[in-house]
Formats: C-alpha cells, structure tokens, sequence
C-alpha cells in the first residue's frame, strides 16, 4: 500500500497544498494548471453525482478508482476540500483526511493566526506534522 | 518544534473568568479609543467577524458535525453545540418567524457579561456585540449569510438578553475559474 499525493483545496478553488511522496510519473503540465484541472473535475464530480443519485445522499462523491490508482474525497462543510491519491490495495481514508483537517489543518494553519486562509500555505510547521502523520500511517508503506 | 512536543489534549479549558476579563479590557480599549458607541459596536462586530471564520473551522473538527439541511436544525447546532463548546451555556431558542427564517436567542446567563456594568453616557453600547459578528462569520464559512443583531441587552436595562438571527440567502459554490 502508499500515498502517492495530497492536494487541499479552498472553497474558492485556490489549491492551498500540494505533496507528493510516491509519484512516479507526472503530469506534464504546470502545477497550476494541474491544481485548476483537478479542481475543475472534481467540481463537476461533485455536481455529477449528486445530480446522477437516484436518492437523497448525505456524503456525495467519497473516491473512484481507475487500473491504477484510487483518488479519495473529502470536503468539509466549510468547503475545504481534502484529496489524496493511494494505490489500489487502500480501503475507505475518511478518518485519515479528517484527521489531516481536524488535527493538522485546524492546528497549524487556522489556529495560527498569520496563516492567512485564502492563501497557499506557507507554514513549514503545517509542512512537516503533515509529513510526519502521512509517513506513520499503515498504508504509507 | 519542542514547544509542540506537550501534548495538547483536546477540549483544552481556561478558566472563564480570564476570558470574560480579557473581553471586558478589549471593550473598554475600545471605548477610550473611538468617539462613539455606534463605532464601538462596528468594531466588536468586525473583530467577532474574524474570529468567527476561523472558529468555524475549530467547531467542525472537534464536533464532526454535517451540513445542516434546514435552518432549525442550525439553530439548534448554534445553541447546543456552538455555545456549549466556547462559552459553556446553551441559549434558550424562540421566537421563530412564520417562515422558518428568523429566530432569537436568549442568553439568560450570558457569561461575557458577567462583571460588566455599562458606564454612564455609554447606553448604546452592545457590550457583547462580538458575539454577532462571530456568528455572522461562522455562518458564512458555511455558506448562510445571515443578519445578526441584538435586540435586548440585560446590561442596558432590557428584561433579558436576546440576539436575533435572520437567513439572508445561501450562498453559491464558487465555480472553477474558467481559462478557456
């Protein structure tokens, strides 16, 4: 099992965190492009799904998965959005990226006041609990 | 990154009484530094505005509360959850408007007020107005925008304390900014 990438999202688009641990091959595009496509599809997922379900959903898109790799989904109700990319073999990461918002995000960006919220975050304290979270985590390895 | 390594348990308590005296000496700054009430209320309100974006933030991680469907049901996440969590107390919720759309707070006990006593020549001072701004911030972050207001103070000689909370309208996703 491992983690390939992170990225966060803010409500309004602005990808406000990117890592990558195990990324072979990249997307040959500019990171900016990149973030603005991965937001742009994840957009109309969101609206695809909720618009394609056949009844009520509480959770909406949680994560799809192609031959190669699985992508996980997680928004807060404040519309931070938390993806991350595994292989295969990783079951539901809910806990996980809630964890990464509750317990690192809340911690070391929104509780530091000059961590501004509509901007890439800079905090190399936020950098590295993060790093360090996602290299302990069983499916790291 | 020793000053991080003491564990911070969660639910971290201070007392209450150093919050409300630090609100108190906030206040009366603020009363020395502007010439009018009305300019004092105006900041309390925009510093609680601030305050309240990134307390959003704390709420939803510790409490893991969803979206709320309905405006009653975030009345009730505002009363029981909301005040219970920061201030300790659950305000009384009442005097909802036909549509749904519009509803009171009482804050019988409001502890922010506790030591607090309006000097004379301030009677439209909102000593706790910050509290609005707050809950206007918050609701925003989740996409309520929501006019707040305070339609009695105890402090100013009202039966009791009340602060009204009116849905404007829900706001839109952002959508992806289009390159094309």
């Amino acid at each position: 099992m491992t983690i390939y990438n992170l990225y966060v999202f803010d409500r309004n688009g602005t990808c406000l965190y990117y890592e990558s641990w195990n990324r072979r091959k990249e997307s040959n595009m500019s990171k900016d492009e990149e973030f603005k496509l991965m937001y742009g599809m994840l957009y109309s997922i969101k609206s695809f799904v909720a618009r394609m379900s056949p009844s009520e959903s509480k959770d909406g898109f949680l994560n799809y998965r192609t031959s190669k790799y699985k992508l996980h989904f997680y928004e807060t109700p404040t519309g931070l959005k938390f993806i991350m990319n595994t292989d295969l073999s990783v079951g539901t990461t809910r806990d996980v990226l809630f964890n990464i918002y509750s317990k690192i995000y809340v911690e070391y960006v929104v509780k530091n006041p000059l961590c501004r919220l509509d901007e890439p975050i800079q905090s190399e304290l936020f950098a590295s609990k993060l790093d360090t979270y996602i290299r302990s985590l069983n499916i790291f390895n | 990154m020793s000053r991080q390594s003491a564990v911070r348990a969660d639910n971290r308590k201070v007392s209450a009484e150093l919050f409300v005296l630090t609100h108190g000496a906030l206040v009366a700054q603020l009363v020395k530094d502007y010439e009018s009430d009305e300019e004092v209320n105006k900041q309390l309100d925009k510093m609680g505005y601030n305050i309240g974006v990134r307390l959003v933030e704390d709420f939803l991680a510790r409490s893991n509360v969803g979206r709320c469907h309905d405006f009653r049901e975030t009345a009730d996440v505002i009363a029981k959850l909301g005040f219970k969590m920061f201030l300790g107390f659950s305000p009384v919720i009442t005097n909802w408007s036909a549509a749904s759309d519009e509803f009171s707070l009482i804050l019988d006990n409001n502890p922010m007020a506790e030591f607090a006593e309006l000097p004379e020549g301030h009677e439209g001072l909102l000593f706790s107005n910050i509290l609005c701004g707050v809950l206007r911030g918050a609701l925003e972050m989740v996409q309520m925008e929501v006019d707040v207001w305070f339609v009695q103070d105890a402090l100013r000689g009202d039966e009791t304390t009340e602060i009204r909370l009116k849905f404007i309208r829900k706001l839109e996703d952002a959508l992806p900014a289009g390159e094309d």
